[in-house]
């Protein structure tokens, strides 16, 4: 056998991680993005910043505000205790929301960029042919922004598989709950077993190596400017 | 530079730093790095100021956990001695053939405590179930962690605390848990209770409920013939350091 079963968990549940942030994101990220690409809103400056806060905090910054924040004295501990939830911290729920926060960014960010690029005119056109609001963004402003949603949902997968400082703060360690496979190779780096972490670590080269590969064979456009 | 030389006084305190420095080079005897398991560092830096008083040589210490401190001797990190957290890296490392196997000796004995945050018996409180998360270091990675789990099963706890442990990936990390609120009970180290200040609210474990938390340090080969290294290893061995150790909550090894 190749893996333990420690590790083929790990595997399994780093994927349903990383596929159940990603749909999230996407759900509540492409609605940001939109309004964020169209809005004159003063407020916008804040939230572009708090957007891409994550890629330039330190993870361990993030990890440690996440483990008081969902800590019974904490806000959202207080909040989650009143729902009858308990707290988030060392739990699957937990991993999640740290996960969404952390790779916000990576999802928002490509999907921003890609509407901006647009411009207002094919809206505008649509809405001459009487589009209503909703349908022109379905039918129209989605459909052309196709390639930032496709960077958006790989990179979101992605950042997500390769995750560690923030899960190793709020985690816990726990089979099947939290362990994922980046904080499962320190444990193997940590406990010396250099050929487990050896294997773990093969699996996320090519993986990632992979995953980047599909992003710029799929997405050339982008890559020349030519998205206008 | 034209402003150094039209100004004496600038130029007087210049030399007189540079003469200083010389001094200083001339007056300390040697300097070491060590790489220190991070569980140790309070009582390290005590047992530092007191070695460094005492014998003139400079000692820097590289603190980290003794997997990742173990990593990165082995690729050549340019370390003298080795503290580690426990007896397998230091052997490893003699196995290797990047340690002196005859340096090798126990310099302190980790004691376990049962802590709880938010007041009350803790160990009443691990039997009667009285509580959601328990934290521990993880136990294939630090002494510490296995300790625990062997402590669980002394107190035949270990059916009801099987599904709410949480580990950290150190000692500290399970300290972190605990005074973060987000486990109502752990198992840390009473060198953190003593480091924090707050040893109420946790009980000592007794030494006989598990095998003992042997702390091992041991000369390397780049440290063989550097006299400040096996100087502080001696000192280390000595009653001055017994002393600081025993004061920072661990037990002295007492051959």
């Amino acid at each position: 056998m190749l893996f333990s079963e420690e590790d083929l968990t790990a595997l399994l549940l780093t994927l349903k991680l990383a596929t159940t942030v990603t749909a999230l994101l996407l759900l509540l990220g492409t609605p940001l993005a939109w309004w964020l690409a169209r809005t004159a809103s003063r407020w916008r400056h804040p939230v572009n910043a708090l957007v891409a806060l994550p890629l330039v905090l330190p993870p361990s910054v993030l990890g440690f505000y996440l483990l008081v924040f969902m800590g019974p004295r904490g806000p959202l501990g207080e909040l989650t205790q009143a729902l009858g939830l308990g707290t988030l911290a060392f739990t699957f729920p937990g991993l999640v929301l740290a996960s969404v926060i952390y790779s916000l960014p990576f999802v928002v960010q490509p999907i921003q960029n890609a509407m901006e690029a647009l411009g207002r005119r094919p809206t505008e056109v649509a809405a001459t042919l009487r589009a209503a609001p909703l349908d022109r963004f379905f039918s129209v402003v989605l459909p052309l922004a196709r390639p930032g949603l496709l960077s958006a949902t790989v990179l979101g997968f992605a950042h997500t598989v390769g995750e560690f400082g923030v899960v190793l703060m709020i985690g816990g360690n726990i089979g099947g709950e939290t362990q994922v496979v980046s904080v499962q190779v320190y444990n193997h780096v940590e406990a010396l077993d250099y050929a487990s972490a050896h294997r773990l670590s093969l699996v996320m080269l090519g993986f990632s190596f992979a995953v980047l590969l599909v992003l710029y064979m799929f997405n050339p456009t982008t890559q020349r400017g030519q998205a206008r | 530079m034209p402003a150094i030389r039209r100004r004496p006084f600038t130029r007087a305190c210049i030399a007189t730093l540079l003469g200083g420095l010389l001094f200083c080079t001339a007056a300390v005897a040697g300097e070491t790095r060590v790489a220190v398991a991070a569980n140790f560092t309070g009582a390290m830096q005590a047992i530092i100021a007191a070695f460094e008083a005492g014998s003139g040589h400079r000692v820097q210490a590289s603190y980290g956990s003794s997997g990742k401190l173990y990593a990165q001797i082995r690729n050549g990190a340019p370390f003298d001695a080795f503290l580690s957290a426990d007896v397998d890296k230091p052997e490893a490392l003699v196995r290797d053939g990047e340690a002196l196997a005859e340096s090798a000796f126990t310099y302190a004995l980790g004691t376990l405590a049962l802590w709880s945050f938010d007041g009350g018996d803790p160990l009443a409180r691990l039997k009667a179930d009285d509580y959601r998360r328990l934290a521990i270091a993880n136990p294939r990675l630090a002494p510490y962690g296995a300790a625990a789990l062997q402590v669980l099963a002394h107190l035949q706890v270990e059916e009801t605390a099987r599904g709410k442990i949480a580990s950290g990936e150190s000692i500290a990390q399970a300290y972190q848990f605990v005074a973060s609120g987000n486990a109502e009970l752990g198992f840390v180290a009473l060198s953190q209770l003593v480091e924090g200040g707050a040893t109420a609210g946790s009980w000592a474990v007794p030494a006989q409920l598990h095998d003992p938390i042997r702390q091992v340090a041991v000369l390397l080969q780049r440290g063989r013939d550097n006299p400040a290294a096996t100087a502080f290893l001696d000192f280390l061995r000595g009653a001055d350091a017994a002393a600081l150790i025993a004061a920072h909550g661990y037990r002295s090894a007492g051959e």
